[in-house]
């Protein structure tokens, strides 16, 4: 069995199948555990209901691309507020790094979603083919009935979990009982369909047949992380000092003394949802799952030799232990200046954006003049400018605002459906809730004391919860 | 490390990874040759057939006068005027509705105002930026509408007659008119008394002081202008005759400008558009225009926001 050559002689390359073997152990569990929990999160959250009132959604997760608001929980972010979701994106960089120091490929070999659905395709595979043995010799068979029917049930449920996988997706984007309602009457938008339908098409393949391919041939975070990898970083390790020179229960018992620990059983190739052998040091296929280390300590534990001939392993605990010396216990290996400074600049940003959305500011006004005409001559001789004035209410109810002209002395000011007559200092709105009202205000100075004027648009919520905002702009008149 | 082999026929295989090199070294580093996945093949594949199918049912190949046609005849100037039917069909029930309402009434329909105002704001970008400039400012002869100051008044009702019939449009009976006199040219005035009243109408518009000038200049005024421009010189809407008291001139104020208007006379013309564009269209570039910040309330308006009050209690 040649289980690292994923790549064989020639021009084209066929994929090696790989025929993982079912296991139990401790880090089978954890990938149980993990997969259930990352799994639960993505199909339950959208239906998860927050109530915000009677003016925004109730969705406790929603990523509303149509009205431009993205709601998690009590937090919700306007489009001008995008750096906290820049914030987010740089948090979970930052989080992946810090992972990958401290304990190597984690993510990819537990919690990345290439890694968790195929490994429930696996174990669907394993479900009707059977397991390792029964499934090479299945695929060897000829196509008969009894094949066919295997292989459509196992494509059926595979078809299912890819279009439950693909049908959560959109939940995350509109009302979830509502799209669903509408989803199954025919009535969602087309582009609902289309999701649903390239997403399940892309897990079924994903997650069915291309596999370990994604992984080493696709993605780019592998390459990115061997590159992140370093001396400290826990790595599947084949503590080959102790295991080399490898020989079969049969020649150790003639030889006692010319073999290590490892008895050359290949359990560790052949419980690998990649393929690879471990015991050819690290490599790009390994995504670091620890089934091999799984199946490893079941066969030490039966041939009465300790756990930990594949273990999880910093190249520098592997350097010191060769030498003799005693490998750091875990917490230390987890503890070095890597980690620590990507786990302070972690919290940081955290604590930078808690900060930040604590005190932002859910009012908020912003003021464009018109340019053409700059100004417009009136005939008793004042100046009148124009201005688009935006005012953003982000509270979820309608909220009374008042703007006030300021540093324009003998200037009014009237809405455009007032006339001058009525105007005055201020003029009053009505922002329905989360929106921007868009209105044009008319400013008027009769004696105009420069030809370009610094002056400041100002409003202020009229309710008891108050908050100000304001904006500078020119008044414009006539070059004297 | 091993030399990688020269002879062709037996392909240099690289120790570590079991994989072929091209046969190449610099420097002791050596081109590996991996074979690419077959899945990549496929792709490949799948994306030529993929263009061919494209090249047979979408304008593709060149030829002397366009590309050919493809088989589903997609073009993207079809695309554009399907997509401009379904706009003017989406926009028809509005446009209806805008033509059908009373146009003092739009006030009272946000929504319908609107669509007024934009449509509108289209249209004279269109039609009347030629003469008015993009930001409706006008120019040398051609009114501001942006300002609060009208030649022939500035509501709703007045402006959409003004641009139905025109001004000075020639053969047109229903078209506004109204003739200014060329007093030096014809020989009405002589050239002194045409000085004089120039003098007059920049003291009353607050431009010089008075003086020997305009205080004969007030006389010739009383005599010749005063019929069309009021005794006072505030002017005649009816007439569309200008208000020569405020601060704003079509010509210019200044002595030369108003002589040569005085001289000359100034005779400005504006197209009708009633046989141009549909009455929606007109309605709705009076309500833009109306709505620039000069547009002046209906001599009855009162009543009609009572009215519209009413209806929008009536309204959902």
């Amino acid at each position: 069995m040649s289980g690292p050559d994923l790549l064989t002689v020639g021009r084209y390359a066929k994929r090696q199948p790989v025929y993982p073997k079912a296991i139990d152990g401790t880090f089978r569990r954890l990938k149980w555990a993990i997969m259930a929990v990352t799994l639960a999160i993505y199909w339950v959250t959208p239906w998860l209901r927050w109530d915000r009132g009677p003016y925004a959604p109730d969705q406790a997760v929603l990523i509303d691309l149509a009205h431009r608001r993205f709601y998690m929980f009590a937090i919700e972010i306007w489009p001008q507020e995008f750096y906290y979701v820049a914030g987010l994106l740089i948090m979970a960089g930052i989080g992946l790094f810090l992972v990958t120091s401290a304990v190597g490929r984690a993510w990819c070999g537990y919690a990345c979603p290439q890694t968790v659905w195929t490994d429930l395709y696996q174990h669907v595979e394993r479900f009707i083919d059977g397991d390792r043995n029964a499934q090479m010799r299945l695929n060897k068979a000829p196509w008969g009935m009894a094949k066919l029917a295997k292989r459509m049930v196992k494509w059926s449920i595979w078809l299912a979990i890819a279009f439950a996988t693909g049908g959560a997706w959109i939940f995350y984007f509109a009302d979830a009982p509502t799209l669903s309602h509408d989803f199954w009457t025919g009535q969602a938008a087309y582009v609902a369909y289309a999701t649903v339908a390239v997403l399940t098409a892309t897990t079924f393949v994903l997650g069915g047949f291309m596999r370990e391919q994604v992984c080493i041939y696709m993605c780019p975070w592998p390459r990115i992380q061997s590159a992140m990898l370093d001396e400290k970083s826990l790595v599947v390790t084949y503590r080959h000092w102790r295991g080399e020179p490898r020989g079969s229960l049969k020649a150790a018992a003639t030889t006692p003394t010319g073999f290590g620990d490892c008895i050359d059983c290949n359990q560790c190739v052949a419980v690998c949802p990649t393929g690879v052998d471990i015991r050819q040091g690290p490599q790009i296929g390994c995504i670091t799952c620890g089934l091999c280390i799984d199946a490893c300590d079941r066969v030490m534990a039966k041939t009465g030799k300790p756990r930990g001939l594949i273990d999880y392993l910093t190249e520098d605990d592997a350097t010191a232990e060769k030498a003799g010396g005693q490998p750091k216990s875990v917490l230390r290996s987890l503890l070095h200046v890597r980690t620590v400074v990507y786990f302070t600049l972690w919290c940081a940003i955290g604590a930078a954006m808690l900060f930040a959305l604590g005190a932002r500011d859910r009012i908020g006004i912003d003021v464009q003049q018109d340019r053409n005409p700059l100004y417009v001559q009136l005939s008793d001789g004042a100046v009148r400018n124009a201005f688009t004035v935006k005012l953003r209410n982000m509270q979820s109810r309608p909220r009374r605002m008042e703007v006030a002209l300021s540093g324009l002395p003998g200037a009014k000011m009237w809405s455009e459906d007032l006339t001058r007559a009525a105007g005055s200092t201020s003029v009053s709105f009505t922002v329905p809730a989360d929106s921007v009202l868009r209105a044009r205000l008319f400013v008027a100075s009769t004696a105009p004391a420069a030809h370009r004027q610094d002056f400041s648009f100002t409003v202020r919520a009229l309710d008891k919860e108050g908050g100000t905002a304001h904006e500078s702009v020119h008044f414009e008149g006539p070059q004297p | 490390m091993a030399e990688p082999g020269n002879d062709s026929t037996k392909p240099h295989i690289d120790e570590v990874t079991g994989t072929p090199t091209k046969g190449h070294e610099w420097d002791g580093i050596v081109e590996l040759d991996t074979p690419l996945p077959r899945w990549w093949l496929w792709t490949f594949y799948a994306c030529i057939a993929f263009a061919i199918g494209y090249v047979i049912a979408y304008p593709a190949i060149p030829m002397l006068n366009s590309a050919s046609k493809g088989l589903l005849g997609w073009s993207s100037r079809g695309d554009l005027t399907a997509e401009m039917g379904r706009e003017q069909a989406r926009m028809a029930p509005v446009v209806q509705a805008i033509a059908s309402a009373d146009i003092e009434k739009l006030a009272g329909q946000p929504k319908l105002m609107r669509a007024a105002i934009e449509g509108g704001r289209a249209a004279f970008r269109v039609n009347c930026v030629q003469c008015h400039g993009s930001g409706a400012a006008g120019a040398k002869g051609y009114p501001n509408l942006n300002d609060d100051d009208w030649l022939w008044g500035g509501d709703l009702k007045t402006i959409e007659k003004t641009l139905t019939d025109g001004i000075r449009n020639p053969d047109h009976d229903a078209t506004r008119m109204s003739l200014m006199p060329a007093f030096g040219k014809d020989q009405l005035l002589a050239a002194p008394a045409v000085d004089d009243v120039v003098a007059y109408v920049r003291t009353i518009s607050r431009q010089q002081p008075a003086d020997a000038a305009s205080r004969r200049g007030a006389t010739v005024f009383a005599d010749n202008c005063a019929v069309c421009h009021g005794a006072q010189g505030k002017g005649n809407r009816d007439l569309g005759a200008p208000n020569l008291t405020d601060g704003i001139w079509l010509y210019g104020g200044d002595t030369d400008a108003i002589h040569q208007t005085v001289w000359n006379s100034r005779r400005g013309v504006m197209p009708r558009w009633g046989d141009k564009l549909s009455p929606a269209t007109i309605r709705m570039l009076a309500v833009y225009v109306h709505s620039l910040g000069g547009g002046e309330a209906s001599p009855a308006l009162a009543p009609v926001i009572a009215a519209t009050k009413e209806e929008a209690n009536v309204r959902p």
